[in-house]
């Protein structure tokens, strides 16, 4: 048997800053909170080195890197499989159909652990079979791959419901005046659709930055593992996950900014809803 | 159609795998993503430190390995190896013959006994008779998860958490009567504002070598034989020039090491 | 013969149904499912059994208590803001934009070790009649859940209350009904059937939170295929029997609901 070590002597490494003071007796609620809180927080949420907010905004990044990347593959395999869905032969629809149901039925979490571990798999077979090397999947590309799989499903069903929203009329018309499909999808079914597919695509853009916490429990870099880190260190999970809160409501609230702006836009020239009312 | 989508599929695929492409062939060193510290913790500044850290990098210095640290779940450390997201376990993980199972082991880098804490109100012990009715916390698949299982099923209800931190912030809540680890984890733990402030050591539990083990290891793949003798060459040079000793004073007092010499597997 | 025309019925549609590229895509789908069942490793399952059941059970009670109080806390979030009472709208948009705005997960984790790491500066905490509920971690996974689902419908709710036409209100105040009575015959009554269709697709979206419970150690089902993939170091096949678990609730959920849909008489013209 190894000697015991001394537990009380072992020395520390870098010391930590903490939050949790030692408790005060008799001490109301109020002033607990607030010796607990005012120096210490500062301290503990500044940008630089001692302090954990430049970790939190790293993290941040990160998360927002995966959403945007995982919504827009989510809309590029989206758009093939409302197409796919709307003109492709039987095989192709009855696959789909599969696709979104499993990816509808089955939690996120539940299909990130199974595409992290096996999907990453997958494409190093098939890459060898193709007689390609195989690849590193960096965590950055295998949590946009797998989140935009996921998004994949819902947006497939989004774009459908817009395509199908799109007045027969236009498309005939365009026919009539001799497109080919290429020049028909570009300059009237992707334009005519987009008023209709803007709100659904938004609500997935807020599920994508929300999904991305998600991504922590397999153990990616992103901004809810960086709180979960910090907090660890620092024992101070409630200033942490609070701070990491409000991080995610800035991204929600400026999102649905943004995303007005955005459905204004796409829907100028046609009558307001107001009106249509 | 069809050929469009195939066409397009494959380049989804290739794109996909472009961006992770990895440059040369850099062994990738899997610790927890989570802090342990003394042995793994990262920084405010997002870098790991702590004395396995400091091991590693010594071990892969002297066998001029290019090592990258990379963080994964601990619950999904072993998949994690064995599909080839890292090439190495460096995370605090004792030997055992379940695990070999799976994966193989480098010779042993450090040992130290199991522990178990509790609130400093209670005066309790380690053996199962103490435990009685308690509240157990261990970190999921660890050694101590398998031993408290194995050893107080039945008198104690046991919980299991996804890091040891969770397991020691419940035990300072009150959530937790107990709190079974590696006795140097714990020991950081004892010493940190809120572990002093709410508990202290009961005692060490009684030794089973099948669940324990006989030390921690890098875990590698079995047929990654190569990177398993350079490994092991790397830690019987650094035992031999005192790179190893060296880097134990900075974190503790004591010879981390542990008895038995050096063994064999 | 009313029951040979229902049977002729059925025939046809699922000769319909039932294409040459189905039988074949079905085909492989059986040859997939069964070459996983003899290839992969299913040794695990008679130790496990027990505890999956329990742990499908858990999930299950965790899913209808947190939709049910949900719901009865989103009733008066969807009024509030509808009825348009600043001081009574304002703090209820809050509520909803929080919790809509934030992952479960960091809600999940905050009120579980957040208020945690709290409790050590309040002794007092220990000695009251809360704490044998504070001490484990299912109460917390219910809560957030509950106002998890309660954030999302309330949203839903304003709209169904705001959509009520105000001729019926009117109506019912004319009959010489009291406001309460107006709103306990009529207003509320008709929001909720207007709710009713989003119902079906959010109960969906509760069972997909579920899992996140396993986070603060309640052993839900999620918590139970983990467990098994730590212990056998497996990966795969706790997941998709997980998968395929998941996918019969839901599809006995839409089933279910899909029925009590079609019972309810559609009175909204």
């Amino acid at each position: 048997m190894p000697l015991l070590p001394d537990l009380s002597q072992a020395c520390l490494p870098p010391t930590q800053p903490s939050a949790v003071r030692a408790s005060n007796p008799g001490a109301t609620l109020i002033d607990a909170f607030l010796s607990a809180s005012a120096a210490g927080i500062i301290e503990l949420l500044s940008p630089n080195a001692p302090g954990w907010g430049g970790t939190l905004l790293v993290g941040l990044l990160h998360s927002i890197e995966i959403a945007l990347g995982a919504t827009c593959l989510g809309l590029l395999i989206g758009t093939c499989g409302a197409y796919g869905k709307l003109y492709g032969g039987p095989v192709v629809r009855d696959l789909l159909v599969v696709y979104t149901t499993i990816v509808r039925a089955v939690p996120e979490l539940v299909l990130i652990l199974l595409l992290y571990y096996a999907g990453t798999d997958l494409i190093n077979q098939a890459l060898t079979a193709m007689g390609y090397q195989r690849v590193d999947i960096s965590g950055l590309a295998a949590g946009i791959a797998v989140l935009g799989f996921v998004q994949g499903a819902y947006s497939t069903e989004v774009i459908r419901g817009a395509i199908l929203a799109i007045p027969q009329g236009q498309i005939e018309a365009a026919r009539a005046y001799g497109m080919s499909p290429g020049l028909l999808l570009r300059r009237i079914t992707l334009p005519a659709m987009l008023p209709f597919a803007i709100p659904g695509l938004a609500n997935l853009w807020l599920i994508a930055t929300k999904d991305t916490a998600l991504l922590a429990v397999v153990g990616f870099y992103e901004l809810a593992l960086a709180t979960r880190q910090a907090a660890g260190v620092t024992k101070a999970y409630f200033t942490f996950f609070f701070a990491a809160g409000v991080l995610y409501l800035l991204l929600s609230l400026f999102s649905n900014l943004l995303i007005g702006r955005v459905e204004a836009w796409s829907r100028r020239g046609m009558p307001s809803l107001k009106e249509a009312r | 159609m069809k050929t469009v989508l195939k066409t397009f599929a494959a380049a989804l695929l290739l794109g996909v795998a472009a961006m992770g492409v990895a440059k040369a062939d850099p062994v990738k060193i899997g610790v927890a993503a989570e802090p342990y510290p003394p042995f793994t913790s990262p920084d405010a500044s997002g870098k790991w430190v702590g004395w396995e850290i400091e091991f590693i990098d010594a071990v892969c210095a002297e066998e001029k390995l290019d090592c990258v640290i990379t963080p994964v779940a601990w619950d999904g450390i072993i998949p994690a190896l064995t599909t080839k997201k890292i090439d190495l376990i460096v995370s605090s993980m004792s030997i055992t013959n379940e695990r070999k199972k799976t994966i193989d082991f480098s010779d042993k880098y450090y040992n130290t006994p199991t522990a178990i804490i509790g609130p400093k109100d209670q005066k309790f012990g380690a053996t199962p008779d103490d435990l009685k009715g308690k509240v157990i916390g261990v970190q999921v698949s660890t050694v101590h998860a398998v031993y408290a299982k194995k050893h107080f099923t039945g008198a104690a209800e046991i919980k299991e958490y996804q890091t040891q931190d969770e397991a020691n912030n419940d035990l300072a809540a009150g959530r937790l009567d107990a709190v079974q680890a590696d006795s140097i984890a714990l020991g950081e733990f004892l010493k940190s504002d809120q572990g002093k402030a709410c508990c202290d050591l009961k005692g060490m539990v009684a030794p089973d070598d099948e669940v324990l083990g006989p030390g921690v290891g890098a875990g590698v793949r079995k047929e990654d034989t190569e990177l398993k003798d350079k490994i092991n060459a790397g830690i019987k040079a650094i035992r031999a020039n005192g790179k190893y000793d060296e880097i134990s004073k900075k974190y503790f007092d004591f010879d981390i090491y542990g008895g038995g010499g050096a063994q064999s597997n | 013969m009313a029951n040979e025309a229902a049977i002729i019925n059925v025939v046809a549609r699922t000769s319909l149904w039932l294409q040459p590229h189905r039988i074949v895509l079905i085909l492989i789908a059986l040859g997939l499912v069964l070459s996983a069942a003899f290839f992969m490793r299913w040794d695990w399952l008679p130790q496990y059994y027990e505890m999956g059941l329990i742990g499908i059970w858990r999930s299950l009670w965790i899913l209808a208590v947190t939709c049910i109080l949900g719901f009865l806390l989103a009733v008066p979030l969807g009024l509030a803001q509808a009825t348009g009472s600043f001081w009574f709208a304002a703090p209820a948009k809050v509520f909803c934009t929080v919790i809509r705005g934030t992952p479960l997960l960091i809600q999940l984790w905050l009120l579980y070790y957040g208020l945690g790491s709290l409790f050590p500066q309040y002794p007092w905490i220990r000695g009251s009649w809360m704490w044998p509920y504070l001490r484990q971690a299912w109460p917390y996974g219910v809560l957030a859940l509950t106002l998890s689902f309660a954030g999302y419908e309330g949203e839903v709710m304003r709209g169904a209350f705001a959509g009520v036409p105000k001729g019926q209100l009117e109506a019912a105040r004319a009959f010489g009904m009291s406001r309460w009575k107006a709103f306990r015959r009529i207003w509320l009554p008709q929001a909720i059937y207007r709710a009713l269709p989003t119902l079906t697709g959010e109960t969906v979206l509760q069972l997909k939170s579920t899992p996140l419970v396993a986070t603060i150690s309640v052993i839900d089902i999620f918590a139970v295929s983990s467990k098994v993939r730590q212990d056998t170091y497996l990966t795969y096949e706790p997941l998709l029997l997980l998968a395929l678990i998941y996918m019969t609730i839901t599809g006995i959920l839409v089933f279910a609901f899909g029925r009590i849909e079609a019972r309810i008489p559609n009175k909204i013209g």
